[in-house]
């Protein structure tokens, strides 16, 4: 270690440093409040944001250039691994995306099991945002009781598949396992014991004076600036348009259920955690009804074993807890796939941080960075 | 692997194409309807919008286009099915091409499926037909494949083009910028913008292909989300988009050499100069 020799000169600077209305302030990457690997740079006047810049790529494993390599049934566990926190979404655009290439479609009863769990997967993925969320704004009670309620769904996925986080829950063409010995009843225990629970959450903070104080007003983003940016999900939503993949384009059995899209006005971090409480109760809501029509039959599609889809290439996205998530798979009827490209709602969403904390305080960043709910390993890739 | 046709396996060549064959028409019946109102409202020379039952009809039009030649891909690819499952025992989880060779009897049916599959059908709309008398020869193709709409445009008339779908046509959200490399081909490069508008709820594809170091004008003035996603592009195939405001690396470090999803990066390749500095190791595998 050679002597470092960039110290602030007290002596010889001191005008400077007194003067200094500009301060370049570097946040992350291993800072608690940004969920994983990301560095801020925030230039300050005093402890005002003045702009800033996001430096990602910490948690890089280059996934896309992995799946050129594998095969298609291969790469299918990769998926959970971005998204760790909602594994089972990523697993079903994945395979819907490799299912629309082959001109298959899942059986009903496994479109339904995939909602279910998919649905529960929306759940548990909003829990450990609001966890964390106010967690970084000071609320601490939260954390303890959104990540116990989350265990109850993360039994449901181990007695399911046998993992908790990363599932690896469905096939293409649909799903491996079928659903096991008193599943049904699990899934209604969890959605009767979870909307009290719910509302326990907005006992702590939907009024809480400090919550309310802290959220209200802060990271304000209007609809224009959300399509402009390509910002998807509750933050969207938030935002007042009503746009949600699984109505707007309808994918597996969601035209079957019945549910509302709920949106904010405002646009704020108060109007993005009012929209995912919501969330939670319209996926109860739909895992309700899924799991009452749950058909009989089979749960997997009649697919080759060896999975080689014709020349072509398909985008095919679903709604996923964050936002819009795509995959654009090119096939050049090998069986590997020539190239896929994943679109993650995380690594767009982050884009907006600038454009939201401007003008605010430092503190204010780390509550937009918590309601922006990105997940690093997705941003990364 | 080796589950996963499992459940299919004791079917027999005869019951699984009567049992296969009723399942594609029988979901083209469903969505029967919402096709027929998707092929006619382009023709009656309304907008490319398809009207109320846009959502529906978007969803199903994969279905739709499978159902419209039922008897082809729905029959075809079942003979392969019980060739494969028959040879899978002996070979065990092993590729494709092995597959054949074992047991003589289903030789036959093999070749025929292959050259099977949906071919891109030719993409009719006003918006074709405009940019067409426009731009000619410019618009290289217009196509849906898998009913999935893409047009592939000349690499000079992209900016233009996309300038007019952002206003004009009212592709009000970028989704997606990526890159496909192909390095066989003279231009080796197909950059691919997703597109989608939230007052027709319809996606696009416009492609357009370019030589290794063409540049390509940036999409950032017409969304601003194309920067992070033109800089991926950049950073994973070095394409250089012109008047880009910050266009640097964004997933790789910034000294690192190579842009690793061309397909001349081997997998395992590395930086091995930035991995010596900046890791201090030898190697990081």
């Amino acid at each position: 270690m050679s002597e470092r020799t960039d110290y602030l000169d007290l002596d010889t600077k001191d005008e400077t440093f007194l003067d200094a209305t500009e301060l370049v302030l570097n946040m992350g990457p291993q800072h608690p409040s940004t969920h994983g690997v990301l560095r801020v740079i925030l230039k300050l006047d005093g402890e005002k944001v003045l702009g800033t810049e996001c430096v990602i790529g910490y948690l890089h494993r280059g996934v896309e250039k992995i799946a050129e390599n594998r095969t298609y049934a291969m790469f299918n566990p990769y998926v959970d691994r971005m998204d760790y926190v909602a594994a089972v979404s990523n697993g079903l655009g994945y395979c819907e995306t490799v299912e629309k290439l082959l001109s298959v479609e899942a059986p009903p009863r496994a479109q339904y099991l995939r909602v279910i769990l998919t649905e529960l997967c929306r759940i548990a993925s909003h829990q450990v945002w609001l966890g964390t969320h106010a967690l970084d704004i000071g609320a601490i009670t939260p954390l303890f009781y959104c990540f116990r309620d989350r265990e109850e769904v993360l039994k449901i996925f181990e007695k399911y598949c046998g993992a908790r986080l990363t599932t690896h829950a469905f096939r293409i063409g649909g799903c491996i396992y079928e659903a096991y010995e008193g599943f049904e009843q699990d899934c209604k225990k969890f959605c009767d014991a979870f909307l009290p629970k719910l509302d326990e959450y907005e006992e702590l903070l939907t009024t809480n004076r400090i919550w309310v104080e802290r959220t209200k007003g802060v990271g304000i983003l209007n609809p224009e600036d959300c399509i402009a940016l390509g910002v998807t999900g509750p933050v969207l939503r938030a935002s007042g348009v009503k746009w949600d993949l699984r109505k707007a384009q309808p994918y597996e059995s969601y035209k079957d259920f019945d549910f509302e899209i709920p949106t904010g006005l405002h646009g704020d971090t108060y109007d993005r955690y009012l929209v995912r409480i919501e969330e939670m109760r319209q996926a109860v809501r739909i895992i309700r009804q899924a799991v009452d029509g749950l058909p009989q039959g089979p749960i997997m599609a009649k697919v080759p074993k060896v999975i080689k889809p014709p020349v072509g290439e398909v985008y095919h996205s679903i709604e996923a807890p964050k936002g819009e998530l795509g995959y654009f798979i090119v096939s050049d009827a090998s069986t590997q796939p020539y190239r896929i490209r994943v679109r993650p709602p995380s690594f767009v969403n982050l884009q907006a941080l600038d454009k939201m904390v401007r003008g605010l305080l430092v503190a204010d960043v780390v509550a937009v960075i918590g309601t922006l709910d990105i997940v690093l390993g997705e941003v990364d890739r | 692997m080796p589950e996963e046709t499992k459940g299919t396996d004791p079917v027999s060549p005869e019951s699984s194409s009567p049992a296969g064959a009723p399942a594609a028409p029988g979901e083209g019946a469903g969505s029967g309807g919402a096709k027929a109102s998707a092929e006619t409202s382009p023709t009656s020379a309304a907008p490319i919008v398809p009207q109320p039952a846009a959502p529906a009809a978007k969803a199903e039009t994969p279905a739709a286009a499978k159902a419209a030649e039922p008897a082809k891909p729905a029959a075809a690819p079942k003979p392969a099915e019980p060739a494969k499952p028959a040879a899978a025992p002996a070979t065990g989880a092993k590729p494709a091409a092995p597959a054949a060779a074992k047991p003589a009897a289903p030789a036959a049916p093999k070749p025929a499926p292959k050259p099977e599959g949906p071919k891109p059908e030719p993409w009719e709309a006003e918006l074709v037909t405009h940019l067409r008398s426009q731009y000619g020869s410019g618009i290289k193709e217009a196509s849906t494949y898998l009913g999935q709409k893409y047009m592939v445009v000349d690499s000079s008339l992209v900016y233009e083009i996309l300038l007019r779908m952002r206003h004009d046509e009212l592709f009000d959200y970028c989704v997606d910028i990526t890159a496909v490399h192909y390095p066989k081909r003279e231009a080796q490069f197909d950059i691919v913008y997703i597109l989608y508008s939230f007052h027709h709820n319809e996606r696009v594809r416009i492609k357009t292909q370019i030589k290794d170091g063409e540049h390509l004008r940036t999409a950032v003035e017409i969304w601003e989300t194309a920067n992070w996603l033109e800089r991926e592009v950049f950073d994973m195939f070095g394409i250089v988009f012109d008047g880009h405001p910050d266009l640097k690396r964004i997933l790789m470090p910034d000294g690192w050499k190579g842009h690793p999803l061309r397909k001349d990066y081997p997998i395992l390749q590395q930086d091995q100069e930035w991995v010596k500095i900046n890791l201090g190791i030898e190697s990081g595998q």
